[in-house]
């Protein structure tokens, strides 16, 4: 940690480092992916020096923000490049050492937006491992190999089942509470509960004590499945995995399924946007917004699925997402300032429907259309946690039809152009138009469960149903609005006007205020594990992140390791 | 509905090539005319001698001739200004002004706007009715001037909600024509304009007082950031001044009148020889006064001291100001009733901008009173006409909870209600100025309680027939 004489440096007022989100298994400095038949081994094995940002070490596999971008990545190749790997074991390359979590030293030197930063990336990707377990076939097991403390074990608590080597000494933990003075925050105390059915009282007085649990009593809380003794652990683990395997139904590895290979992103980063082949991001920082163009599928929709794959990465809908996904990631961590971002898309609505019906027929048989869907409805999550204010426009030339209208219905508003404006009359004439398809009802589920148009109607199922109906039809601007599909309809004599001032007075509002509501706005009706951990736990996290008890000078977190007491503010809020 | 729009609505706004303002008009356009036809004067005229802004240059704003009121040609004007003009005051003072709405001031602009555009037909509501009394053609002019003005004074308030604030801009012009003065259902937003003006003194003092308040408020959005905004009111500026005009010397020439009765009769009570007595004038300028304060809202008050930093609304001539324009730190004294009494007690000054504005409306009111004393001077009178203290008969600020005589002394309910008859109108009172009311449409003639101008309008000699009745 950073420190001058006597006085820590206050991390809010540091610079924020620019992250790149690229990541290859060549380039790993803290994993090692393995692949081995119809199983792949994923061991952790942190680069004590090799932090993201300098000021810490890695010390018994804990982790910072560049380890998790590397185990974002392995898990993303495991669906696309390895079709036949049906099981996944996480374990440690480290002896005694499965993982002990964020780095604290990491965490008491960085500022609060990195920490929420950090803490959000994690948790997306302990969500993408579920996915890939529940909708994969590619399932996910901790061979907790040593201790696991902290986000050590909230990361075995993101695996189908936790093995424990039984060493009498390797234990699980949560010793957030007691020793930092903050909450497991990457889905601990949420998943312990919800997932792992442990008690309450139980979960209660696991939380409080910092050695944490081993051995029979581990099992019989239910915090893992099983203990393993060390001289059986290799082929026991062995075993669960390949029971796991057997239960997929991800192609054999003698089916002749072929992974594709993603290729690094082609990208030009500037300072005023980023652009990549089919989205770009131009930043307007007098305003405080981004301008997001997401273009269509241009040309001819292939007419295979052999093509599809023959594609591979340089299919539209998957570089698409690929594309938007690193774009999110870069504008959250990296432009905290551009506080709007304005969503249009741009392209032919017909193509962007050919390629939509492409995806719903094969998404149940082809493994490759599949993992697509997957990953675009994890892109689209992405959005709706995204602490950001989001504004569709949708204009004459755009193409929100299908998948791509969830883009929109992800937005916090919806603005649809009635007309056309003067400088298109000319060559482009059609209006404006949106188009509801299947996609729009449950193929892109959102973290409580529900589509987005039934979140956007909750309540009300016979206008839901009554939207599906108009599936297929193109839909204009005053049929849009009266459907309740966009905010508002100005035509093109107000559109300039009603836009800007609208953006405008956006950007004036308390970006903390906006954050809040727009977070509870966007998630109605069901709670799910996941609403839980973005909406409550997350925002617990966040609230306790800012205040003295842990980030403060004498506060819990900043004090860590310094030898001294932390100083607590006794009043309880 | 196509509208030549040089010809029709005389502007300088480029409205010929500007799509969005065309539209906007174009339905607006027949509802003004339809809310003139019936909530605008209701004496019937054939034409009215009637000036008629086309340009805002010397040649152009003041075009004189007779139009039916019907076809007055009401226009868009914006005060001319050089490019570089920078914000006066508040936070961004020294920045470049506003040609576009803010959207972080949207709502506070919008509003603003509303408030003064609401004002301006209000009064042609109140005033319908007078020109069925009128004491003679010139003051019947006069009145039609001044409801042609307001009339399109709201015209000008519209084009801004059309021009800059979108479709919700022109939901809000709509609503200018929808509510209307003493309406119980859809009523005027600010209370003084939901009282009727039920005769021609009522007349006079609205416009010396109540018009005056409107003078100040435009005085400060001149000052505003947001450049279309201050075009706009410095151009109303030069009109409001006429309305001025009309009510000082209206009010001139009711004292005369009654200086001239006091005389001729030798006796104070000028009532039943057909003029109006001193003490029925002092209850009138009492009760005038004192609502037309209220108008300037709180002393002290939050919203005004966000309008100023953020550049929205002014002081009253700002940059003839020394001091910082910000105001920060600054701190000034108003008055207050405390432990009863009525004294005074520093605040902040940003906090202290209507009472601010309030002090330079009184002293511009004080030359009024001035101008009115000279005349009964001249005229050998020995009793004068006075201002009441700010405090009295308020119902808005800091002295609405309490009662204060116009001397300035704090009383109980009892006194307040012993004494009301003697300090505002009575029922006797206006019984009587109403029975003077009766029209006189003879030119060259004028009614028994008020002395002829001692000029007509444009070089014209009273006697000129300013009116065709119908």
């Amino acid at each position: 940690m950073t420190m001058t004489e006597g006085a820590p440096v206050d991390p809010d007022a540091a610079p924020i480092p620019k992250v790149s989100f690229d990541a290859t298994p060549e380039s790993y400095r803290h994993w090692q992916l393995e692949i081995d038949g119809d199983l792949a081994w994923l061991r952790l094995d942190v680069d004590e020096s090799a932090g993201l940002v300098p000021g810490y070490e890695l010390k018994m596999n804990s982790y910072d923000l560049g380890v998790d971008i590397e185990l974002y990545d392995a898990t993303q190749r495991l669906r696309f490049e390895h079709p036949q790997v049906r099981a996944v074991v996480v374990t440690s390359g480290k002896d005694r050492n499965f993982c002990a979590g964020a780095n604290i030293r990491m965490l008491a030197q960085s500022s609060h937006p990195w920490k929420v930063n950090f803490c959000k990336f994690t948790n997306e990707t302990r969500n993408g491992i579920e996915d890939a377990t529940e909708h994969s076939g590619q399932t996910y097991l901790a061979a907790v190999n040593g201790s696991a403390a902290g986000g050590g074990y909230e990361l075995a608590l993101a695996c189908d089942e936790i093995l424990l080597i039984d060493d009498n000494s390797s234990s699980v933990s949560l010793p957030e509470v007691p020793l930092l003075g903050v909450l497991p925050g990457t889905g601990g105390l949420t998943r312990v509960i919800d997932k792992r059915r442990v008690r309450k009282d139980r979960a209660d007085v696991f939380s409080t004590r910092s050695e944490g649990i081993r051995g029979r009593q581990a099992v019989e809380w239910k915090l893992v499945d099983e203990t393993i003794p060390k001289r059986a652990w290799d082929s026991t683990v062995r075993e669960r995995a390949a029971e796991a395997a057997a239960r997929s139904n991800r192609p054999r590895p003698d089916s002749g399924a072929r992974g594709i290979a993603l290729t690094p992103l082609q990208r030009e980063a500037t300072a005023d946007g980023i652009r990549y082949r089919h989205v770009q991001a131009r930043f307007d920082r007098a305003q405080g917004l981004v301008e997001i163009t997401i273009d269509g599928p241009s040309g001819g929709v292939p007419e295979s699925l052999s093509r599809v794959h023959e594609l591979g990465d340089t299919f539209w809908p998957l570089a698409m997402a690929r594309e938007l996904d690193d774009l999110i990631l870069r504008l959250r961590i990296n432009e905290l300032e551009l506080g709007t971002w304005v969503i249009r898309t741009r392209g032919d609505v017909g193509d962007a429907l050919a390629l939509e019906r492409l995806i719903a027929q094969h998404s149940r048989d082809d493994w490759l259309v599949g993992e697509i869907r997957h990953y675009f409805k994890r892109v689209l999550k992405r959005l709706d946690v995204t602490s950001r204010s989001l504004i569709a426009l949708i204009e004459p030339g755009s193409c929100f039809a299908g998948a791509l209208l969830e883009l929109a219905l992800a937005c916090d508003r919806q603005y649809m152009l009635d007309g056309t404006l003067d400088e298109d009359a000319g060559e482009q004439s059609d209006e404006a138009q949106i188009l509801l398809s299947e996609s729009n009802f449950g193929v892109f589920p959102m973290g409580n469960g529900l589509s987005r148009l039934a979140s956007r109607f909750y309540g009300d199922d016979d206008h839901v149903a009554k939207l599906r109906q108009e599936i297929g039809r193109r839909i204009e601007a005053r049929e849009a609005f009266e459907l309740g599909l966009v905010t508002d309809a100005p035509d093109d004599i107000d559109w300039d006007d009603e836009i800007r001032i609208m953006l405008e007075e956006r950007a004036s509002l308390s970006p903390d205020a906006l954050t809040g509501m727009e977070a509870n706005l966007r998630f109605v009706g069901p709670e799910t594990m996941e609403t839980r951990i973005f909406g409550r736990l997350t925002a617990w996290q966040n609230w306790i992140f800012t205040r003295p008890s842990a980030s403060g000078p004498e506060g819990a977190l900043r004090r860590y390791g310094t030898g001294r007491k932390a100083d607590f503010d006794r009043k309880r809020v | 509905m196509a509208i030549n729009y040089g010809e029709k609505i005389p502007n300088n706004v480029d409205l010929a090539s500007d799509r969005k303002l065309q539209r906007a008009l174009e339905s607006w356009q027949p509802n003004f005319l339809n809310w003139w036809k019936t909530m605008g004067p209701a004496l019937p005229t054939h034409d009215v001698y009637l000036r008629t802004a086309v340009d805002v240059g010397k040649e152009g704003w003041a075009q004189f001739g007779h139009v039916a009121m019907e076809e007055y040609r009401w226009g868009v004007f914006l005060a001319e200004r050089g490019d570089d003009r920078r914000i006066a005051f508040g936070e961004q003072k020294g920045e470049p002004v506003w040609q576009q709405v803010p959207g972080e001031y949207r709502a506070d602009l919008q509003r603003l706007i509303v408030i003064q555009g609401d004002t301006e037909p209000a009064s042609v509501e109140q005033q319908r009715r007078l020109g069925e009394t009128a004491p003679s053609l010139y003051d019947l002019r006069n009145l039609f001037q001044v409801n042609v003005e307001e009339g399109r004074h709201l015209w000008a308030m519209v084009y801004l909600l059309h021009a800059y604030f979108g479709r919700n801009g022109r939901e809000e012009a709509e609503a200018l024509l929808q509510r209307n003065s003493g309406d119980l259902d859809s009523p005027r937003i600010l209370g003084a304009f939901n009282e009727e003006t039920p005769d021609w003194l009522s007349f006079f003092m609205f416009t010396y007082f109540t018009d005056r308040d409107g003078k100040y408020q435009l005085g400060t959005l001149k000052e505003s950031a947001f450049d279309p905004l201050s075009r706009t009111c410095e151009f109303m500026l030069k009109e409001e001044a006429h309305h001025m005009f009309v009510g000082t010397t209206g009010i001139d020439r009711v004292v005369a009148r009654t200086a001239e009765l006091t005389r001729e009769h030798d006796t104070e009570e000028v009532g039943p020889h057909g003029g109006i007595p001193l003490d029925v004038i002092q209850r009138y300028i009492n009760f005038h006064y004192s609502v037309s304060l209220d108008l300037f809202g709180s002393e002290q008050s939050t919203n005004a001291a966000n309008y100023f930093t953020a550049g929205l609304k002014g002081r009253w001539q700002e940059e003839r100001r020394r001091d910082d324009h910000q105001l920060t730190e600054d701190t000034t004294r108003i008055d207050l009733v405390r432990d009863g009494q009525v004294t005074t007690q520093e605040v902040p000054a940003l906090l202290a901008l209507n009472h601010d504005l309030q002090t330079e409306y009184v002293k511009d009111c004080q030359s009024g009173l001035k101008r009115w004393n000279r005349v009964l001077e001249k005229a050998g009178i020995d009793r004068r006409l006075t201002l009441p203290h700010i405090g009295f008969n308020r119902r808005v600020g800091l002295f609405a909870e309490h009662h204060i005589t116009p001397a300035g002394d704090l009383v109980g309910a009892d006194v307040w209600e012993a004494g009301h008859d003697r300090w505002l109108p009575s029922a006797a009172d206006k019984e009587h100025v109403r029975s003077l009311m009766r029209p006189v449409y003879e030119p060259g003639k004028i009614a028994g309680w008020i002395a002829p101008p001692s000029n007509g309008i444009n070089g014209k000699p009273f006697e000129y027939e300013y009116v065709h009745l119908a």
